[in-house]
């Protein structure tokens, strides 16, 4: 079981609770994934986000950066929002990654996004938004699968014989579609034999056992099978040397979260009662101590069977040391612990 | 009055159909293509319902659910729905979907709106005001105290009864609002919308919410 984090970008905040600099949140998330690689962590993923509290809008760049800074941990996009970007432009700026990490451990996520802020930022229309995904999924597969790349559709220009380079030392990357969970979502990533990393953000994540069947069962009936059949989990935690201080120190950013969501989409105060039921299991947010946590993640695998499972810790401005802590916590502790309890089945 | 139509494949019409199910009625899943190709589909996310082309699972079904994306339902084809009660479970929520021009500056409710697409069918707005997983999660039987109630906006009385019955077998209270107009109070962003309530809560929200809307 491979075990990582993700991150939208965190902007800090003052005592008064306004907003810090965007340019700090970024340099801290890229502090913290060279943290990461340096306790040993598996998997570190930026996810494409368009907002002041949450401003890594360009995964890709990250996912440069760190690649020159980092030796083993694994390096990806969690999601690219590939519906409203070029697919020939993100696989070039990944396959630079690729190169310039030695090779194998650069990968991509591809996504509709949890949010449409992307629309009107590149100059698309909504209502093209099944259109966009599926024509562009289609085009950046197809990229990987070689080049020249020959293709053609009806929201971007064809492509006639042309170079896409550079090309990925291993041929091609580990291209991964993630979702929020919908079964249409899962039989699309089954019936193109990739890798589908689903994102769990509320209620009981064992609920998401049908949709991996779905979704394997999908792969097989088109004939995909092998290693490029897995699926991961992403989802809301934080690890903390006991599960209170995870508890405290999680709690502030979730309200913070909730407020923006909040003020945005009409939504009610956040109800604490909901953060606690949530934050023990069968919750869907890994907010503990090591053990509590790799006893969920454990339990997690035996409905899923998933091979990789990676946590968004820093939320509406969690403070860099908990964030720091955690991520060592999540490689020094709960990772054998992890393993141990698998081993045990 | 036991054959349900679910149209819509997504986390909203999966749970419909399967709280269905649990129900006891017979279900219809479609999505927009054939049959065949939401057949693994409806087999592990909800068992024993039959997946079937739209105007097929329409044809047979005394209460058809729509459940597609808000800006797909002019997709559906509003002939095999003539005459049959159809549950409008859509919303229009510009900060989390976006603008849709359609549903911008009229001032009516998504229902009022789609209703304009169907117009033969009997259309009822529900089950648009609680969450997919809630929907599950959330049942109870008749009369067990705290038990959730939905809010039913229809024109057609009889239809909004045959619902109020269906809610019941599902798991929850439900109350006539009155006409589709008064759906407009359970719209996104509304404190119904946000809430949950029992029966007597979600009364007292109404005459509020209802009174609200005629000033």
């Amino acid at each position: 079981m491979q075990l990582g984090a993700y991150s939208f970008g965190d902007t800090q905040r003052n005592p008064d609770g306004t907003l810090r600099s965007t340019a700090e949140a970024i340099r801290n998330l890229f502090d913290a994934i060279v943290h990461a690689d340096t306790v040993g962590l598996d998997y570190f993923a930026i996810g494409e986000h368009h907002t002041v509290d949450m401003p890594a809008s360009s995964p890709a760049s990250l996912v440069n950066a760190a690649a020159a800074a980092t030796r083993r941990i694994v390096l990806s996009s969690g999601v690219s929002v590939i519906s409203t970007d070029d697919p020939v432009r993100v696989f070039q700026q990944f396959a630079t990654a690729d190169a310039v990490s030695g090779g194998g451990r650069i990968e991509i996520t591809a996504g509709r996004g949890s949010s449409v802020e992307s629309y009107p930022l590149f100059g698309y229309d909504l209502r093209d938004y099944e259109q966009l995904f599926e024509e562009k999924i289609d085009l950046l597969l197809t990229i990987n699968r070689g080049s020249p790349v020959t293709w053609s559709g009806t929201m971007r220009p064809s492509l006639d014989g042309l170079d896409v380079v550079p090309r990925p030392v291993s041929g091609s990357l580990p291209i991964w579609i993630g979702t929020g969970g919908s079964a249409p979502s899962s039989v699309r990533a089954g019936r193109l034999g990739v890798p589908v990393s689903y994102g769990i953000i509320g209620g009981a994540p064992h609920r998401f056992a049908p949709l991996a069947e779905l979704y394997r069962r999908t792969a097989a009936q088109h004939g995909h099978t092998g290693e490029d059949i897995k699926v991961s989990v992403a989802a809301l935690g934080l690890v903390a040397p006991t599960k209170q201080e995870a508890l405290d120190r999680f709690y502030p950013g979730w309200v913070n979260l909730n407020m923006e969501m909040g003020k945005l989409r009409g939504w009610p105060a956040p109800d604490d009662r909901a953060y606690l039921a949530q934050a023990h299991a069968p919750g869907a947010y890994y907010v503990g101590d090591p053990d509590d946590i790799a006893e969920r993640i454990v339990h997690l695998h035996g409905h899923l069977g998933h091979m990789r499972h990676f946590l968004q810790m820093d939320i509406g401005g969690l403070p860099q040391e908990h964030l720091i802590e955690s991520l060592t916590l999540l490689a020094t502790e709960v990772k054998p612990r992890v393993e141990r309890l698998l081993s045990k089945k | 009055m036991d054959t349900i139509a679910v149209l819509g494949t997504g986390r909203v019409g999966t749970a419909v159909a399967r709280i269905a199910l649990d129900a006891g009625y017979a279900v219809h899943v479609a999505a927009s293509g054939a049959a065949s190709e939401i057949e693994l589909l409806a087999e592990i996310m909800t068992p024993g319902a039959r997946a079937m082309t739209a105007a097929d699972a329409a044809r047979e079904a005394d209460i058809v659910v729509l459940a597609v994306p808000l800006h797909k339902y002019r997709n559906v084809d509003p002939a095999p729905l003539a005459g049959k009660i159809v549950i409008d479970a859509l919303n229009y929520w510009a900060p989390v979907d976006g603008v849709i021009d359609e549903f911008e500056g009229r001032g009516l409710s998504t229902s009022e709106i789609v209703a304009e697409h169907f117009t033969h069918s009997r259309m009822v707005k529900t089950l648009n005001h609680i969450g997919y997983h809630e929907m599950e999660e959330d049942r109870l039987p008749s009369g067990m105290p705290g038990r959730r109630a939905l809010a039913v906006a229809s024109d057609d009385s009889e239809a909004a009864e045959q619902v109020r019955g269906m809610l019941d077998r599902f798991g929850f209270d439900a109350l006539h609002s009155g006409p589709l107009v008064t759906g407009r109070a359970f719209e996104a962003g509304t404190p119904i919308f946000n809430g949950s309530f029992t029966a007597e809560e979600l009364r007292k929200e109404l005459s509020t919410s209802v009174a609200a809307l005629a000033r």
